[in-house]
């Protein structure tokens, strides 16, 4: 694996251009963002005197504290209820064998492939005619819903592999399978239930075509709709608005940046488990 | 589509997984108990059946109902049979809308994958854990983002002031600066590249992932008969990696044939409907304009595209022969 260090610098300045790239839309708008209010930033310049207060005055104008409130409700509404039922089935299609759960696992491959514009229409006057438009259920239990085709794809694959001697020998010593399945299965399931919980948690913040459609209360927004109308109410002040869009983006960020190994490996099993 | 958001990166899996159930064994029958047993199980499958149920394929059975209507989603319906997907195949609007999803395709699948594979290769090579630990962050950023932020981030660049224009005037190119998203020709190119800024962290990603379980005996035997990097890639690392490519390229298709998020919060389908896709007219017919039975019609279209397009994806990279 000897390779003389003037053979890999046109692979490195490759990768470096590939990171810049990649970074370059992000720099651009901290540029922005720190430039003094009221001033029409120009292209990429870092101001002599950084106004890192504009973050302050985008936190206000964001609404940014109820933001992060009904965000967070979406995810708590939405991600530990799809967890736990999706485990389930792909429990009982795995290692309980349902009688038609083939046909059930048939029928949710469908939806794996189904883009949501696809089901907007009716969804929405399908919640209307629960009464439930404009309240929170409006997008979580959509959301709960299309998540499951994706969710308990995951967690058969993750039971398929669970030898299934572990459940007899559970049978045998007089466990239901209710019993079997919170003593044995779920502490064996930690790792893939960890992953799915990340991937759902950030597909839910980042949720936008439903959140526009179902929930018109800008008290409810997530985080992608109130960067929306942000957009339409400080469009003309680029200032303030990249200030605004960043402080928005932050919450993933830095939970991207903790879990950083976390999201890699969700999304490594996903492809190793083939 | 942060994701080619979060959705997209779900369905990243399934292509891969789904080979290993046809290998898998079945038991052997068991006795009359255990098949009791069995149908309790349902109990387990039931609420996420139910959910799929309701919020799943019963407004995919709406959706294809409407379609056959003339709705305007208030008043009465007319039955119009066909009429709804004439027009869908027959409005010039329409079809552009469905001609740029394919034309994303380029940019939203086949340039990252490439790219992707490119990169990846770099970043196994690289000896330094720190910069490809830095590498893989930073290439993963896009995915993680809101699409609304990649949107705003991106419009500011192509911006007439932004950090584009800056870029060519400084090369002395600024006879062709421009307000990028604002011009007919540039803007579906412009609208591609941010496609292609958000999946090819995912693609590279995915595929390191893929070059790590390749066996190394592979490579050293490949250098022993003296190599070269291109030959390298051809004649080990493509096909070690058929399985992921596959995936890579079935969810970044995907992703660009059901765009919405970048298109809509960018241009809104404009100038004109210059980079309009299905997606976007969906939501305008069927939001905007109150022709619910036409963008029914629409929808149902985008799904069958989907499944036409994805299924042979499927096949081709299904088994190494």
């Amino acid at each position: 694996m000897k390779t003389s260090i003037g053979a890999r610098i046109p692979g490195i300045a490759l990768l470096l251009a590939a990171m810049l790239f990649c970074i370059f839309p992000i720099v651009s708008m901290l540029s922005a963002a720190l430039q003094p209010q009221g001033t029409i930033p120009q292209g990429i310049s870092w101001p002599s005197d950084p106004h890192w207060e504009n973050f302050a005055a985008a936190f206000t104008a964001v609404n940014f504290g109820n933001l992060l409130g009904s965000s967070t409700i979406y995810v708590l509404g939405v991600v530990p209820v799809a967890v736990l039922i999706s485990t389930m089935a792909g429990y009982a299609i795995a290692q309980l064998r349902i009688p038609g759960g083939r046909v059930f696992y048939i029928l949710l491959l469908i939806g794996l492939t189904l883009p949501v514009e696809v089901i907007v229409i009716p969804l929405y006057y399908q919640l209307r005619g629960m009464g439930l438009l404009d309240s929170y259920f409006a997008l979580i239990l959509p959301l709960i819903g299309i998540n499951m085709p994706f969710a308990v794809f995951w967690m058969r694959a993750h039971f398929a592999g669970i030898p299934g001697e572990l459940s007899e020998a559970a049978n045998m010593d007089g466990a239901g399978p209710w019993t079997a399945f919170t003593r044995i299965q779920l502490p064996l399931s930690i790792p893939a239930i960890a992953s799915l919980s990340l991937l759902l948690f950030l597909s839910t913040w980042n949720q936008f075509l439903l959140a526009i459609v179902l929930v018109q209360d800008p008290e409810k927004r997530t985080a992608s709709v109130a960067l929306q109308s942000f957009v339409g109410k400080y469009g003309s002040d680029l200032v303030l608005l990249n200030a605004g869009a960043l402080l928005i983006m932050i919450p993933t960020i830095i939970i991207f940046l903790i879990l950083q190994r976390y999201f890699v490996r969700a999304l490594l099993q996903g492809s190793v488990k083939g | 589509m942060s994701t080619v958001d979060g959705n997209a990166s779900e369905i990243a899996v399934a292509a891969v997984a789904r080979r290993v159930e046809s290998t898998s064994t079945r038991r052997p029958r068991r006795s009359v108990g255990a098949r009791r047993l069995r149908w309790a199980g349902w109990l387990f499958a039931l609420p996420a059946a139910v959910m799929y149920g309701v919020f799943v394929l019963a407004p995919l059975g709406s959706t294809i109902q409407y379609s056959f209507y003339d709705w305007n989603g208030i008043g009465r319906s007319t039955f119009i049979g066909l009429d709804n997907y004439v027009r869908v195949f027959t409005d010039p609007d329409l079809l552009a809308a469905v001609v740029h999803s394919f034309v994303f395709i380029l940019f939203f699948s086949i340039i990252p994958v490439s790219g992707g594979l490119v990169t990846a290769t770099l970043i196994r090579d690289i000896r330094s854990r720190a910069l490809s630990t830095t590498a893989r962050v930073l290439l993963f950023l896009p995915q993680i983002i809101p699409a609304a932020g990649a949107a705003v981030a991106w419009t500011w660049i192509y911006s007439n002031d932004g950090a584009l224009n800056q870029l060519l005037r400084a090369v002395g190119l600024g006879a062709v600066a421009r307000p990028w998203l604002g011009d007919f020709d540039w803007a579906l190119i412009a609208v591609g590249i941010i496609g292609t800024w958000l999946s090819l962290g995912l693609c590279t990603v995915l595929l390191l992932a893929g070059i790590g379980k390749i066996d190394t005996s592979l490579y050293e035997a490949a250098r022993l008969d003296g190599a070269g990097w291109w030959r390298e890639l051809f004649s080990v690392t493509l096909p070690g990696l058929r399985a992921e490519i596959g995936v890579c390229v079935t969810i970044t298709t995907i992703a660009a044939l059901a765009s919405f998020d970048v298109v809509f919060l960018a241009t809104q389908g404009g100038p004109g409907k210059s980079t309009t896709v299905p997606g976007v007219e969906i939501y305008l017919l069927g939001f905007t304009q109150n022709r619910v039975g036409l963008a029914s019609a629409l929808a149902i279209v985008l799904m069958l595209l989907v499944l036409l397009v994805v299924g042979p994806i499927q096949r081709l990279f299904r088994e190494r022969s």
